[in-house]
C-alpha cells in the first residue's frame, strides 16, 4: 500500500486557561452541581407518589406483617427530578461525543428505536398472555431472526439469551448437547489468546477444561498450534473474529476445517460482527455457533452496563439442540413453542435459559435499527466503520506504537501500545488526559497479548471532523507522554473527580451506605 | 442512511490517508470464497424514519396491551404503575447512553446511582449487601445455587415446589452442565406451603434450599423454622422474590435468616416488556460477598480527598480470573436498576407501604369476589397481591375464552406446569394498584359466564 501521511491532522497549542478557578463554598462549580446521596437528602416519610385510599380489609398476610422499617429514604418528585437529572450530568455518554472504545462498539443510539420499544404494545404486555393477544410481538422475534439468520448465513437462531456473555453460554451448552447426542464426551475447549475475557470462564462454567493457543506476532490466531493440538478430547475452539487485535482471522476457513475434521464444533464470539456485517457471513467460514450484541452491531442503549442482548445464530448441527422457547411460523399465524415437542427441529433442545423470551425491548430497538440502514446501510455500516478505524490507525501510528500496523489493515478497531512512551508514563496516563481533552478514553490493556494497549473503535457513526479532534487530542497526549511532561500523570484535572482510588474500594469495601453514627460505633 | 455522516468525499479523502485505493482494499484478509458482493439476497433497503415507525407500530397494534384490557397477569411479571418522571430520567441521554463506568471520573452519575441501587436492594430484601443487579430473577436464581456450591462445596440443592416453574427449568439447564443435582416436585393445589418436606429433605450433601416468597401460588410462609434447619445442616437458605412490592407490607426473607435473596426488579419501574428486559436482584450476608456473581460499586476517594464511587472486588470476574472467576456474568441490567431506583426513590419508605397496602387490600377484595363464583374455590389461606383459584375445568380453556372477550384473566398453571396436568385447572390472578372495582367484577362475570 502506498501512504499519503500529509494530509493528517495536526496538533495545535494548548488552549491557555484565563485564571485559575478560585474555590466554592458549596464545592459546586456553576452548571456542574455536587449531589448527595438520598439517603443524606431524603426522608422515610417523604414521597414523590399519591395512591388511592386501600380498602379496609382483614389482612390475608399469613401472620407476617412487616414490623421493622425498612430505610428506604424517600424524595418529592421534583427533588427526584433534580438528584436524578444533576447526577446524569456527572456521565459521559455516546449522546455527548465520541466514545472509542475497542470491542464495546458505541455507536449513536437512534431516538426512534426508544419510541418503538415504548409503544403499548410492545413495552405494555405481558411474557404470559394468550398468544392470540401477542401476535405482533411474536412477529418481531420472527422478523429480527430472519435477518439475523440471513446476515450471518447460519441455520437458525436462538433469541432468549440476554448478554453476550449469556450467549456464549447458549452456544456452549449446545456445542455440549450436541456432542452428548451422539454419545462423545469431549473434556477441552480452546480459547485463542485473543479471545474474549468472557470466553475461557463460559468454558469452564459449562464443565469444561481451558487451553490457550497462541498468538503469531503479527497478530493471529497460530493456526499449526491450533491444528497441532486438536484431537478426540477437542470439544469447540472459541474464536473472535474479526479478532480483539483488531485483525481479520484471514485462517478462519481452514480453521474451522480442521476443527470439523476432528469431531469438534467452533464457536466464535460475534462481539466484532459490526465489522463485516454486510460483507461477510460467518456461515461461509464454518462457524457453528456466534452471538451477537445486538447493542453493539445494531444499536440498542448501554444504559451505564446494560441491559444487553445476546441472540445466538448456529449452524444445522445445532440448530435441534438450541434453547426454548422459540418462535415457529404457520401459515400466517406465529406460535411461542415453550415446550418440547416431537417434529423437526425438536427433540433436542438443552432446556431454557431464562424466564420468559429474552430480552424484548432490545429485539424492538435492534429490528428498528436494521429496517433503518437496510441491506444497502448494513454494508455501509461495516465499510465506514473500518474506513474510520484504518484512518485512526494511519493518522496515529507515526506517534503511537501500532504493534500489528504492518499486519494488514485493521477492521473497525485500531489497536496502539505504550511502547516508546517516556520512562514512567503509561496508558492510563493517555487514557486520562483524554478525560481531560473531553473524550471518553479508548479501551485500556486488552487485548493482553498486546503490553499497555489501547483498542480504539470509533464506529461508522463519527463524522471526520469528529475524528479529526479525537486524532488531534491523541496525538498531542502521545507527544505529551512521550516528551515525560509530568503534568499528565496528574489527569484528569478537569473531570468530576480526580483519579479514584480502587485500591482503597478494594481493600475496604463499602458497598452500601450506613447511617454515620452506625459507622462510628464500629469504629469504637 | 441518516445515521451515518461521511460524506462520499470525506471517504475518498480518508481513503488516501489510508493509502488505499477503494474500501475493498480493506477487506483483503477475507479470503475470495467468503466475500460478499452486492447486498444480501432478500432483504429489503433502508428505509425512512416515518416508514420504519409505521411498520413497527402495524405490528405493536396486533398486541392486545395490558392497559386495554382488565389484567390480572402475574407469575413473575407484574403490571404496576410507573410514575411519569421514572421513564422521562432514563431516557436522558446521559444516563441512556453511557457505558459500563469502568472510567469512573467521568461515570460517577451511574456509579451513585449504583450505589444507592445496592442500598435500597439489600435494605428491601433485608440482607447486609446486594450487587449492581443481573439479567432477570431466573439467572439470579441459578447463579444464588452457584454461589451455594462454592461456599458449601456441596452440589445437592433442593428447590421449593413453589419455585417458579421457569425459574426451575433454568437451574437445571445449568445442573446438566456443572453436574449440581436438583431435587424439585410440582406443587399440590394446598392451602400449605411444602415448608416441612423441605425441611424433611435436608441432609448432609445439601448446598441450598431455594424456596420462593410468596410462592409462585401466591402462598406466604414464615421462613424461620426452615433457615434454622437448613443451617443446623451446614446448608444455605435460598429465598427467591418474584414481586418485590411485596416487601413493603410482609418480613423480608433475610429477617428470616436467609443466607442470599435474589429476585425479579421488574415490578418497580421496569415495565412489563414482554418479558425483558427485567432486572436481577441479588442480595447476601456480608461475609459471602467475595463469592457474590456480578458487578459491585463501593465508596472511595479521589486524589483531591473527595468521596467517589467505582466498580471494585473485580478479581472475582472473568475478566480477571478468567477460567477461575466466579461467574461468566459481564454485565448488570444497569438501565433497569436506574428505573428501579428513580421508582424506588419517588416512593420512599411511606410509598412503598402504602403501595403494598393497596395491592393487598385489592387482592383480597379479588379473591373474596371470585372466591363467590359458582364452582370456584380459593386455594390460599395467606397471599399478598397474587392467589390461586381452582376452576372446575381446565384454566388454559378458560384464559384463551377470557382473552376473546378482551379480558387477561390470569395465568393459568397448565401453561406454567405443562407436565403436572393435576395442575391443569388451577388460574394464578394478579392483582395490583391498575385494577379497579369494574375490573373485578368484569372478571368475575366473565368467568361465570364462561363457567356457565
Amino acid at each position: 500500500m502506498i501512504m499519503f501521511k500529509e494530509d493528517r491532522p495536526t496538533s495545535p497549542e494548548p488552549v491557555k486557561e484565563a485564571h485559575m478557578a478560585p474555590a466554592t463554598v458549596t464545592g459546586n462549580r456553576a452548571l456542574m452541581l455536587e449531589e448527595a446521596l438520598i439517603f443524606e437528602i431524603g426522608a422515610t416519610d417523604t414521597t414523590g407518589v399519591d395512591f388511592a385510599e386501600a380498602p379496609k380489609v382483614a389482612s390475608r398476610l399469613g401472620g407476617l406483617e412487616r414490623k421493622a422499617a425498612i430505610g428506604l429514604p424517600g424524595l418529592s418528585e421534583q427533588e427526584t427530578v433534580r438528584h436524578y437529572t444533576r447526577l446524569s450530568r456527572q456521565n459521559y455518554a455516546i449522546d455527548l461525543g465520541l466514545f472509542p472504545l475497542g470491542s464495546c462498539t458505541m455507536k449513536h443510539n437512534p431516538r426512534l428505536n426508544e419510541k418503538v420499544a415504548r409503544m403499548p404494545g410492545f413495552g405494555d404486555i405481558h411474557p404470559l398472555q394468550p398468544q392470540s393477544t401477542v401476535q405482533g410481538a411474536l412477529a418481531v422475534i420472527h422478523e429480527l431472526a430472519e435477518w439475523l439468520i440471513r446476515l450471518t448465513g447460519m441455520h437458525s437462531v436462538a433469541m432468549s439469551p440476554k448478554a453476550g456473555a449469556h450467549g456464549e453460554l447458549c452456544g456452549l451448552l449446545a456445542i455440549r448437547a450436541a456432542l452428548e447426542a451422539r454419545g462423545d464426551a469431549r473434556s477441552v475447549v480452546l480459547v485463542p489468546e485473543s479471545a474474549h475475557g468472557t470466553n475461557p470462564a463460559t468454558a469452564a462454567f459449562c464443565g469444561y477444561k481451558v487451553e490457550d493457543i497462541p498468538a503469531t506476532p503479527e497478530g493471529r490466531v497460530d493456526l499449526a498450534a491450533l491444528q497441532a493440538r486438536l484431537g478426540p478430547d477437542v470439544a469447540a475452539v472459541m474464536i473472535t473474529n474479526p479478532n480483539t487485535c483488531g485483525l481479520f482471522e484471514r485462517d478462519m476457513k481452514t480453521i474451522s476445517d480442521a476443527v470439523h475434521a476432528a469431531g469438534a464444533f467452533v464457536y466464535c464470539d460475534g462481539a466484532n460482527f459490526n465489522a463485516i456485517v454486510g460483507r461477510v457471513r460467518p456461515g461461509d467460514l464454518g462457524v457453528d455457533a456466534m452471538h451477537i450484541n445486538l447493542h453493539k452491531t445494531f444499536s440498542t442503549p448501554h444504559g451505564g452496563g446494560g441491559p444487553g442482548s445476546g441472540p445466538v445464530v448456529l449452524s444445522a448441527a445445532l440448530a435441534p439442540f438450541a434453547p426454548l422457547p422459540f418462535v415457529e411460523k404457520q401459515g400466517d399465524r406465529f406460535e411461542l413453542v415453550e415446550e418440547e415437542t416431537a417434529g423437526e427441529h425438536h427433540g433436542g433442545s438443552f432446556g431454557r435459559m431464562v424466564a420468559f423470551h429474552g430480552q424484548m425491548g432490545m429485539f424492538t430497538r435492534a429490528l428498528t435499527y436494521i429496517l433503518s440502514h437496510g441491506a444497502d446501510g448494513l454494508r455501509q455500516v461495516s465499510e465506514d466503520a473500518v474506513l474510520n478505524a484504518n484512518y485512526i490507525l494511519r493518522s496515529l501510528d507515526d506517534v503511537l506504537d501500532a504493534p500489528f500496523g504492518g499486519s494488514g489493515p485493521c477492521m473497525h478497531e485500531a489497536l496502539f501500545s505504550d511502547k516508546g512512551l517516556a520512562e514512567g508514563f503509561t496508558t492510563l496516563d493517555i487514557a486520562k488526559g483524554l478525560i481531560d481533552e473531553g473524550f471518553h478514553p479508548m479501551t485500556m490493556y486488552f487485548p493482553l497479548v498486546v503490553h499497555g494497549a489501547m483498542l480504539v473503535e470509533p464506529t461508522e457513526t463519527e463524522s471526520k471532523a469528529a475524528l479529526d479532534q479525537f486524532i488531534m487530542a491523541l496525538r498531542s497526549l502521545a507527544e505529551r507522554a512521550k516528551a515525560g511532561d509530568e503534568v499528565l500523570k496528574g489527569a484528569p484535572y478537569h473531570a468530576p473527580r480526580r483519579r479514584l482510588d480502587e485500591t482503597l474500594a478494594a481493600r475496604k469495601p463499602v458497598l452500601v451506605w450506613n447511617e454515620p453514627e452506625k459507622l462510628a460505633q464500629a469504629a469504637e | 442512511m441518516r445515521y451515518l455522516p461521511l460524506t462520499d468525499a470525506d471517504r475518498q479523502q480518508m481513503l488516501s490517508v489510508v493509502g488505499a485505493s477503494s474500501i475493498d482494499d480493506l477487506f483483503v484478509d477475507v479470503p475470495e470464497a467468503a466475500r460478499l458482493t452486492g447486498t444480501i439476497a432478500g432483504l429489503p433497503p433502508h428505509a425512512s424514519e416515518l416508514a420504519v415507525e409505521r411498520h413497527m407500530g402495524a405490528l405493536a397494534r396486533k398486541n392486545l396491551s395490558a392497559g386495554e384490557a382488565p389484567f390480572f397477569l402475574g407469575a413473575g411479571a407484574y403490571k404496576h404503575h410507573v410514575p411519569a418522571s421514572v421513564d422521562h430520567l432514563i431516557q436522558r441521554g446521559e444516563f441512556l447512553t453511557a457505558y459500563t463506568p469502568y472510567q469512573p471520573e467521568i461515570a460517577q452519575g451511574t456509579l451513585q446511582v449504583l450505589f444507592e441501587f445496592q442500598t435500597q436492594a439489600a435494605r428491601l430484601l433485608g440482607c447486609d449487601v446486594a450487587n449492581a443487579s443481573m439479567y432477570d430473577g431466573s439467572t439470579a436464581c441459578w447463579e444464588a445455587i452457584g454461589m451455594a456450591r462454592r461456599i458449601t462445596k456441596r452440589s445437592k440443592a433442593i428447590l421449593s415446589s413453589g419455585l417458579h416453574p421457569h425459574y426451575v427449568s433454568v437451574a437445571n439447564t445449568m445442573a446438566k452442565f456443572t453436574g449440581d443435582t436438583l431435587m424439585h416436585d410440582a406443587p399440590t393445589l394446598e392451602a400449605a406451603t411444602d415448608i416441612d418436606a423441605l425441611i424433611a429433605g435436608i441432609d448432609k450433601d445439601t448446598s441450598c434450599v431455594v424456596v420462593q416468597y410468596p410462592d409462585i401460588l401466591g402462598r406466604i410462609a414464615d421462613l424461620t423454622p426452615l433457615a434454622d434447619a437448613v443451617h443446623a445442616a451446614g446448608a444455605l437458605l435460598v429465598a427467591v422474590v418474584t414481586e418485590p412490592v411485596a416487601l413493603g407490607a410482609i418480613t423480608p426473607p433475610g429477617e428470616m435468616g436467609a443466607d442470599i435473596v435474589v429476585g425479579e426488579g421488574q415490578s418497580i419501574g421496569v415495565g412489563l416488556q414482554f418479558g425483558g428486559p427485567y432486572l436481577g436482584l441479588f442480595a447476601c450476608k456480608q461475609k459471602y460477598v467475595r463469592q457474590m456473581p456480578g458487578r459491585l460499586c463501593g465508596e472511595t476517594l479521589d486524589a483531591a480527598g473527595k468521596r467517589g464511587f467505582v466498580l471494585t472486588l473485580s478479581t472475582r470476574e472473568q475478566h480477571i480470573r478468567r477460567e477461575k472467576a466466579t461467574s461468566n456474568i459481564c454485565t448488570n441490567s444497569g438501565l433497569c436498576a436506574l428505573a428501579f431506583s428513580i421508582h424506588m426513590t419517588l416512593l420512599g419508605e411511606r410509598g412503598l407501604r402504602d403501595l403494598a397496602v393497596l395491592n393487598h387490600g385489592l387482592a383480597v377484595q379479588a379473591a373474596e369476589r371470585l372466591a363467590k363464583v359458582p364452582g370456584v374455590t380459593l386455594v390460599n389461606d395467606s397471599f399478598f397481591n397474587e392467589f390461586t383459584l381452582l376452576l372446575p375445568r381446565d384454566a388454559r380453556e378458560v384464559v384463551r375464552a377470557l382473552a376473546d372477550k378482551g379480558v387477561l384473566g390470569g395465568v393459568s398453571l397448565g401453561r406454567l406446569f405443562p407436565d403436572a396436568p393435576e395442575l391443569g385447572n388451577g388460574l394464578v390472578v394478579a392483582v395490583t394498584e391498575t385494577v379497579t372495582a369494574e375490573d373485578i367484577e368484569t372478571l368475575a362475570r366473565a368467568i361465570e359466564e364462561e363457567l356457565a
